[in-house]
């Protein structure tokens, strides 16, 4: 469990973090947006003390982090950062072992840590481990600096935009790759975004940073079906709350029996998804399939049910 | 690249010849030698006189290269950035003072032979590496030393395994800048009776024998072309290493 406790950061007499107060879940995704300058980046840089806090404290499974020196409390977090950071004189190999390697394991024990991880995360060991970051494509140099960040097993990750510098497509499936590698692991991540639809589709609780404070905080769909402040709803946008809604339900939540006519959805797929399916080929249900059996269907009914119900 | 092969080899074989065998040269050099006059310096041996010429470049260089890299270290941290201006001055000064003003006056106190030459190199040398690797640490990419940083290097390990070995090629580019002037530089070392090439340029100065400053100047020219040559070359292969040159 991480709880941040009433920590601030003053610059110049200006607070970019104000009092914020909160305690994040080990095993779960915490996204935290916010606009520029809203002290969200701040936030998560005093978490690990690549800055200090001008007040407060922040405790790791009951440890305040102020007690260790920060170099060594860095090992124990991981950090991940947009444009990846990765060494470029190191080989892929030498960089997801970089923790490792501080923390003293034997090379065996890093090797083998180092293709797990490669693998993990889609890369043939034989083939990328002596590679070099520049010979990698962007979305394979991000993978290798969230490995490198995961490499020590740490009690906590952090991301600090990890996904802004891909393109779309690339993005959307380093999110899902995110996502399961989280739930497969168990780790706790603290992930910091600008963007409001990777926050409520990635987060297991989403952090609403305004101005230096901390304006909202909970799982998605309060923030979306209940934002607190005007800036909230200005972040959510009036226009997409029901569309948002809708991206973090399930297919599986609305099955019914029956046929309907043309392609199916899978029932991992959102109500989003299968919206769009009807409104684009003009159905009023679509089949569903789990594992590629026909499991029943959904009617834009239902659909427009549940938005209706949630709103 | 072929062709840049041969002729390095040229070079290579042409310098050879004429530090080992100098003989072999009497007939080029002969119409440009006095009437009656030695055509080839036989006073001494042109590969003591190489070999001692060369010692005391790399001797000045590499003690430049010491302090002057870690003067750069000093005042790219943190605590040392207010000694920025200060330091720059001072290789600004050893830079521009001629060498030969600082061997008058550094006769007096070191005495004649090679003392006065090597500070003379050491001062000259400073500044091209100072501000290289100055440029080279403070001018690395941001996201990857801030991934130092939070991934736990404590600042020695950022030093030793990230700046120093990213900032290695541009420093590397300074050392040859100050090697090859050094180089050239060393022939006035002669003046002050230091055993250099430049004994051989200077005694076809005061007999006004072309011959042997041509001799002379060919042969430091030469070492001159091809360590610049290798020097580029190693440069190039560090870049690659470490990812500077890829970016596409």
């Amino acid at each position: 469990m991480i709880e941040i406790d009433r920590i601030t950061k003053v610059y110049d007499g200006h607070a970019a973090v104000d009092e914020v107060s909160m305690t994040v879940e080990t095993g779960t995704i915490t996204a935290i947006v916010g606009t520029s300058g809203s002290g969200k980046t701040t936030l998560l840089r005093m978490i690990n003390r690549l800055v200090e806090p001008s007040s407060g404290e922040v405790r790791i499974n009951g440890e305040p982090t102020h007690a260790v020196k920060p170099h060594l409390l860095r090992r124990r977090i991981g950090y991940a950062i947009q444009g990846h950071g990765l060494f470029p004189h190191h080989s892929v190999a030498r960089n997801i072992g970089a923790v490792p390697q501080l923390q003293g394991w034997d090379k065996a024990k890093i090797r083998a840590r180092v293709d797990e991880l490669l693998t993990l995360f889609g890369l043939e060991p034989d083939a990328y481990r002596d590679r070099f970051p520049g010979e990698l494509s962007g979305g394979q140099q991000q993978r290798v600096g969230v490995a490198r960040a995961l490499a020590s097993r740490p009690d906590l990750l952090l991301m600090d935009e990890p996904f802004g510098a891909l393109d779309p497509i690339i993005r959307t499936r380093a999110q899902q790759d995110l996502r399961d590698i989280q739930r497969k692991l168990g780790s706790t991540i603290m992930l910091v975004t600008h963007d409001m639809d990777e926050a409520v589709s990635l987060g297991d609780k989403v952090a609403v940073m305004d101005q230096g404070r901390l304006v909202q905080y909970g799982p998605p769909e309060e923030i979306i079906a209940r934002p607190a402040t005007g800036f909230v709803a200005d972040m959510v946008g009036d226009a997409e709350r029901p569309m948002r809604l809708l991206s973090l339900i399930p297919v599986s939540d609305l099955i019914e029996e029956g046929a309907a006519p043309g392609e199916p959805v899978t029932a991992g797929a959102t109500l989003r998804e299968a919206l769009s399916a009807c409104l684009w080929t003009g159905r009023d249900a679509v089949p569903v399939t789990r594992d590629g059996a026909p499991a029943g269907r959904v009617t834009l009914q239902a659909i427009r049910a549940r938005a209706e119900r949630q709103a | 690249m072929r062709i840049g092969l041969v002729l390095r080899a040229a070079m290579v074989a042409l310098l050879l010849a004429l530090v080992l065998r100098p003989g072999w040269f009497e007939p080029v050099f002969a119409p440009l030698a006095p009437a009656g006059g030695p055509v080839i310096y036989t006073r001494s041996s042109l590969l003591s006189l190489s070999l001692s010429h060369l010692w005391l470049v790399a001797a000045a260089s590499s003690l430049a290269t010491l302090v002057a890299v870690t003067l750069a270290i000093l005042v790219t941290r943190p605590a040392g950035a207010a000694f920025r201006p200060l330091s720059r001055t001072i290789t600004n000064v050893g830079q521009t003072f001629p060498p030969v003003a600082v061997l008058a006056l550094a006769v007096p106190v070191l005495g004649f032979g090679a003392g006065p030459t090597l500070v003379a190199l050491f001062l000259y040398g400073l500044l091209p590496i100072f501000e290289n690797a100055m440029t080279g640490l403070s001018t690395l990419p941001p996201h990857t030393m801030e991934a130092a940083r939070g991934i736990g290097l404590n600042n020695r390990q950022r030093l030793m395994r990230v700046e120093l070995p990213l900032a290695l090629p541009v420093i590397l580019a300074g050392i040859r800048l100050s090697v090859v002037i050094a180089l050239g530089t060393a022939t006035i070392g002669s003046t002050v009776a230091a055993r250099t090439l430049g004994e051989v340029i200077i005694a076809g100065l005061l007999t006004n024998n072309t011959a042997f400053v041509l001799q002379g100047g060919l042969i430091v020219g030469l070492f001159a072309v091809l360590i610049y040559d290798a020097l580029v070359m190693l440069e190039h292969r560090l870049a690659r290493r470490s990812g500077r040159a890829q970016r596409g």
